[in-house]
């Protein structure tokens, strides 16, 4: 099986040279996210910019031997979640990622039972999508306040995938999840935020 | 991947299947099941609809861009790597 090129691999050869530019257009493009997802696992901003840092040292110190068979950024986001994993583990902080498909909430169903009748059929349908309001700022700002109230694990997951656009399998590596475990995950995180997105669309 | 009987699925259970259909982890007869389903049912096909919405509107959230000193930092860092 060949791989798909890495879309950074011009990127990456111009670090191995020792460019100052690819390094920081590297910084530019993963910083952001490789902060906002220590942030899940470390107590403070401040603390996952210490792991954000140790990651582009490691990255550093172990590109020449980074063979390119995982990509890049899935490469970087996993160097990130194992130190910002131990950095938390040492801070004392439950890992949110110890116990992985149970984070207490088993028996949720995407949907409220209630908006069901007896057969499964609905008794409260959702309404069709206002195209023309999802463009709205304040939607993507319910959207983005119903991702930060998921729990830890759901949270990385719906980050990942719908944030920051890894594919399943690069989401499972940098977390270090089954396939199936990972869709729950992801299945989970979906309905919490669309029943956000639901409530706002229908107040208003 | 999921299995299931190809009988009608009541709406509740299309709901719950929602993540496969998407991340394609249907067997062929599930699949059917699925979509044969949502033909005939507007209102899974809008539940189906507000899920891709989610997605989309998730898409358009950016990280906050990394603070001035901090990215300084980070490159600072570079250089100091070089050196050794």
């Amino acid at each position: 099986m060949s791989l798909p090129p890495d879309e950074d691999a011009p990127l990456l050869d111009a670090l191995r040279a020792g460019d100052e530019r690819a390094f920081a257009a590297l910084v530019d493009k993963y910083g952001p996210s490789l902060l906002r997802l220590a942030q899940l696992y470390v107590s403070s901003r401040a603390v996952a910019e210490e792991v954000v840092q140790e990651t582009w040292l490691a990255v550093l110190t172990g590109i020449e031997r980074f063979e390119g068979r995982s990509s890049l950024k899935t490469w970087l986001f996993r160097i990130l979640t194992n130190k910002a994993k131990t950095r938390g583990q040492r801070e004392g902080r439950t890992l949110p990622f110890s116990s992985l498909a149970s984070d207490g909430d088993e028996d949720q169903t995407a949907v409220a039972v209630e908006r069901f009748a007896r057969g499964g059929a609905w008794a409260t349908p959702p309404r069709g999508v206002p195209e023309e309001r999802l463009l709205a700022g304040e939607t993507r700002a319910r959207v983005e306040q119903a991702i930060s109230a998921l729990p830890p694990n759901q949270r990385a997951v719906i980050t990942l995938r719908d944030v920051d656009g890894l594919s399943a399998e690069e989401a499972c590596n940098v977390l270090g999840l089954s396939e199936t475990n990972q869709r729950v995950l992801l299945h989970r995180a979906r309905a919490k935020v669309r029943t956000a997105l639901e409530r706002y669309l229908e107040d208003a | 991947m999921s299995t299931t009987a190809t009988r009608d699925l009541p709406c509740q259970q299309i709901v719950e299947l929602v993540t496969d259909y998407l991340e394609g982890a249907m067997d062929a007869p599930l699949l059917a099941s699925f979509e044969a389903h949502l033909a005939g049912c507007p209102h899974c096909t809008h539940y189906l609809e507000q899920i891709e919405a989610t997605i989309r509107v998730a898409g358009t959230i950016t990280a906050e861009d990394l603070v001035p000193e901090f990215r300084a930092g980070l490159l600072e860092a570079f250089h100091e790597f070089r050196q050794h």
